[in-house]
């Protein structure tokens, strides 16, 4: 085979995300940010409602997704996010809304938000990366940081007497009647993008269906705040961060599973 | 069809914003505005125009989805009083400076903090002066009667579009619980879907249908970037005052003596201006319709011809700086005002007059002639 | 024209609504209405008091200091508003429950025995209307035919067959307001 044949469209496996923008993406390499977005962006072309879809932007690391985004983008205040895909959702109920938002953004400054929007069953999909960590701000500890571990603002590890216990933020929403699907995925093997991006497709057309709110939450790795190279971080999220965030859906159909 | 009716003030507003073909209201309850929300729940907009009413868990998630929901290029509102408008402050910074249209009711109470549930005006300088961050301003109606508390709204809504930016409404506790006849206007339908993307399809999250996406945001990390969005603002503001600056003098032609009031005050100081032409004062009135833009050149033209301007505020003096820089220092001006929720009456505001403005001896007797009411 | 007047009681005597009737029928009549009632914690249990204003001509303050008229319904009232009413004014009073009675000379007094009257007719939620009554035979500011109107209106309408009931209670008020004479109050105290 020729080079030329080689690059023919027929022959194409792999192509940039069509929905993604041409500008660079400013995570650190490693991150699974830029992972989670294309998927995201994936769904939402192949299901055909690019045109119809409105996405909210939080304050965090994906502060600038609408650069990426190639899609009507709204830059929510922190926190507020849900709030604001409540406006956005409430006006055009015939569109796609999603959210796209960091743990400090849903679990902490915007719980309340997160809870009431989850509690009225907006029509909505709420895609909540959760690393553990204060990533734009330069590695603060999270709501949802694990216990003994250390960040600029728990620089001893994490005490859970007087810091609190990491927040469970799927298990939580998943016991408001307003959602109906709450799944926890990941996105950093192959395997695992397949699942989530499975995931966020079930979640688009769980708004078309007019089901109510979709919570994906996505375990990913901050390799620079948790100061690891990607490598090391990815194996370390295994060992440390899935056995206290375990994969898998936590309520479909808007029917909590039970853990076997 | 136009309805004449006996309504609270607060209800006029709620009953206007169904008529002026508002999309959606979001709000959350507070004393003394909560008939807003209670009026709109019981009219049923959803069923009547097909109004959006939602009550939000907080002030905070209600300003919030009035900027997603403004972002789509359709007409949103919300209301609250005092407390609940300091933590809306966030959300109204970030209207300004993404440059959407949005209507924002203040029934004021008195404060700071809790404060009480009284009527008061001590939210001037928040109203015109910023409250949120940053280099913005609101464009601010103050209603005096029943009957503006329902023009505004439309009013409002106009001017949001015009300049696409926040607009507030500055009432009080008086002026939202009391009833007064109003004329309603007739309801206007609401714009469609396809009328909406048409009309703001350039700027709003309409869906990326045949053009490139658009994005609302506020956030420009560059210097240079973010100071031509700030230049734009204040042109934008400058605009306003040149177009849209409004303002009433009520028996300033021959007035010797200048009181400046807003909203339930210059209800109360006309009386105090009939009450002073009756003892020979020549007083007069100048009532700024809009806060911001402030009616600045009329009150220096005004202030060649009187003696001394008192403002009348029910707080402890903030107008009185905006009418001083207006004046230039051509006379005194002074500030008289109750606080924490008491009213003045139009006899307290009289003595204040004469003690701070008109001063002993200083009187000059015309023949007493009944002031025509307007 | 301008009638400047104030209604001030408990809680839960229908100073509110009477106040509200007045200004619908003023209303009605094409006249300038206003209404600004005391509201907050002090209602409840407390008092609450309206004021309203009948013009033919455009209405400044909606806040007062003195009144052409007091309708006032508890001591607490009385004591408050007594001195407000402008001299040649009237004040218009239920003495049910008035310990101290007013002794302006310089104002018109009338009494109507409005709670006693309203348990004789069995319902005491109509005592607000026999001192409406009362009041509209003294100052006929408004219509009776627009008064009925303005009860219509305000009223919901599973209440509409209390109509009559209330037309009749403002008739008895009618019927049964009295000047109250001062100096021989006065007088008598001191015999």
């Amino acid at each position: 085979m020729e080079v030329l044949d080689i690059i023919r469209p027929e022959n194409q496996v792999f192509c940039k995300t069509k929905l993604m923008t041409d500008t660079t993406l400013t995570y650190c390499p490693g991150c699974g940010h830029g992972t989670a977005h294309n998927i995201a962006m994936e769904v939402i072309d192949e299901l055909g409602i690019a045109e119809d879809t409105i996405g909210v932007a939080p304050v965090g690391c994906s502060v600038f997704a609408y650069d990426f985004m190639n899609v009507d983008m709204t830059q929510a205040a922190h926190g507020r996010a849900p709030a604001v895909a409540t406006g956005i959702a409430r006006i055009w109920p015939e569109k796609y809304v999603f959210t796209y938002q960091g743990d400090g953004d849903l679990a902490a400054i915007g719980t309340a938000e997160t809870i009431h929007c989850c509690n009225r069953g907006e029509n909505i999909v709420v895609l909540f990366v959760n690393n553990g960590i204060y990533g734009m701000t330069g590695g603060q500890m999270a709501p949802t940081t694990l216990p003994g571990m250390r960040t600029s603002t728990s620089p001893y590890g994490r005490e859970i007497d007087t810091m609190g216990s990491p927040i469970k933020m799927s298990e939580l929403v998943a016991n408001l009647p307003g959602t109906y699907y709450v799944t926890r995925q990941s996105v950093h093997t192959h395997k695992h993008v397949r699942k989530a991006k499975k995931a966020i497709k079930k979640a688009f057309e769980n708004t078309r269906l007019k089901k109510g709110l979709s919570f994906i939450e996505i375990v990913s790795n901050c390799n620079s705040g948790w100061k690891m190279t990607p490598n090391e971080s990815n194996i370390w999220m295994e060992e440390n961060m899935f056995p206290y965030y375990p994969l898998g859906d936590i309520k479909v159909n808007g029917k909590i599973k039970q853990v076997a | 069809m136009s309805e004449l009716r006996l309504m609270k003030g607060n209800e006029a507003l709620a009953e206007a914003a169904i008529r002026a073909g508002a999309d959606a209201y979001f709000g959350y309850p507070i004393t003394p505005q909560s008939e807003v929300i209670e009026y709109l729940m019981t009219e049923r907009p959803e069923e009547r125009t097909g109004m959006v009413v939602l009550q939000a868990e907080s002030e905070v998630a209600a300003i919030n989805m009035v900027y997603g929901a403004a972002g789509t290029g359709k007409k949103v509102m919300t209301s609250s009083s005092s407390p609940g408008i300091s933590l809306k402050m966030e959300g109204i910074s970030y209207l300004a400076g993404a440059e959407l249209p949005a209507l924002i009711v203040n029934v004021v109470r008195g404060g700071p903090g809790l404060g009480t549930i009284q009527p008061s005006q001590a939210d001037y300088y928040q109203a015109v002066k910023g409250g949120g961050h940053g280099d913005y301003h609101m464009y601010v109606l103050a209603p005096a009667s029943v009957q503006e508390m329902a023009d505004f709204v439309s009013d409002g809504f106009e001017m949001a579009f015009k300049y696409r930016t926040p607009v507030m409404i500055l009432s009080d506790g008086l002026i939202g619980q009391m009833m007064e006849k109003v004329v309603l206007k007739d309801e206007q339908k609401r714009l469609t879907d396809e009328e909406v993307a048409e009309r703001y399809g350039d700027w709003a999250t309409t869906g990326k249908k045949d053009r490139e996406r658009n994005i609302i945001t506020s956030l420009y990390l560059e210097p240079e970037r973010m100071e031509q969005r700030v230049r734009r603002l204040m042109k934008k503001y400058e605009r306003m005052e040149q177009e849209d600056m409004r303002y009433e003098t009520i028996f300033c032609d021959d007035a010797e003596y200048l009181i400046v009031a807003y909203g339930s005050s210059a209800r109360i100081a006309q009386k105090t201006v009939e009450l002073a032409r009756k003892k020979g004062i020549r007083a007069g009135l100048l009532r700024p319709i809009t806060l911001f833009p402030f009616p600045t050149k009329p009150l220096n033209k005004l202030a060649d011809q009187v003696k001394g301007v008192l403002s009348v505020e029910m707080n402890a003096g903030q107008m009185i700086d905006d009418v001083r820089l207006a004046i230039e220092h051509k006379v005194p001006a002074e500030h008289f005002g109750r606080t924490g929720g008491i009213i003045h009456t139009p006899e307290e505001i009289l003595e204040a007059l004469e003690q701070k403005i008109v001063k002993d001896g200083s009187i000059r007797h015309h023949t007493t002639r009944e002031p025509s009411l307007l | 024209m301008t009638q400047e007047m104030i209604i001030a009681g408990f809680g839960g005597q229908g100073v509110l609504s009477m106040g509200k009737i007045l200004a619908y029928a003023g209303m009605l009549q094409g006249e300038e209405v206003c209404w600004m009632p005391s509201y907050g914690p002090e209602m409840r249990g407390g008092t609450a008091n309206v004021t309203v204003i009948l013009s033919d001509d455009r209405i400044s303050s909606p806040y007062l200091k003195v009144y052409d008229t007091a309708i006032i319904l508890n001591q607490q009232s009385m004591d408050k508003f007594e001195n407000a009413v402008k001299p040649g004014g009237i004040l218009i009073y239920d003495p049910n429950g008035i310990v101290s009675h007013p002794t302006r000379k310089d104002i018109r007094i009338f009494r109507v025995d409005g709670y006693k009257l309203a348990t004789e007719m069995g319902n005491r939620k109509v005592f607000n209307m026999i001192l409406l009554g009362a009041f509209l035979k003294i100052r006929p500011v408004v219509t009776i035919k627009n008064v009925l109107k303005g009860l219509k209106e305000s009223l919901p309408e599973r209440y509409h067959h209390l109509l009559p009931l209330n037309e009749e209670a403002i008739t008895k008020g009618m019927e049964n307001v009295f000047p109250y004479d001062v100096e021989k109050a006065l007088t008598a105290e001191h015999v």
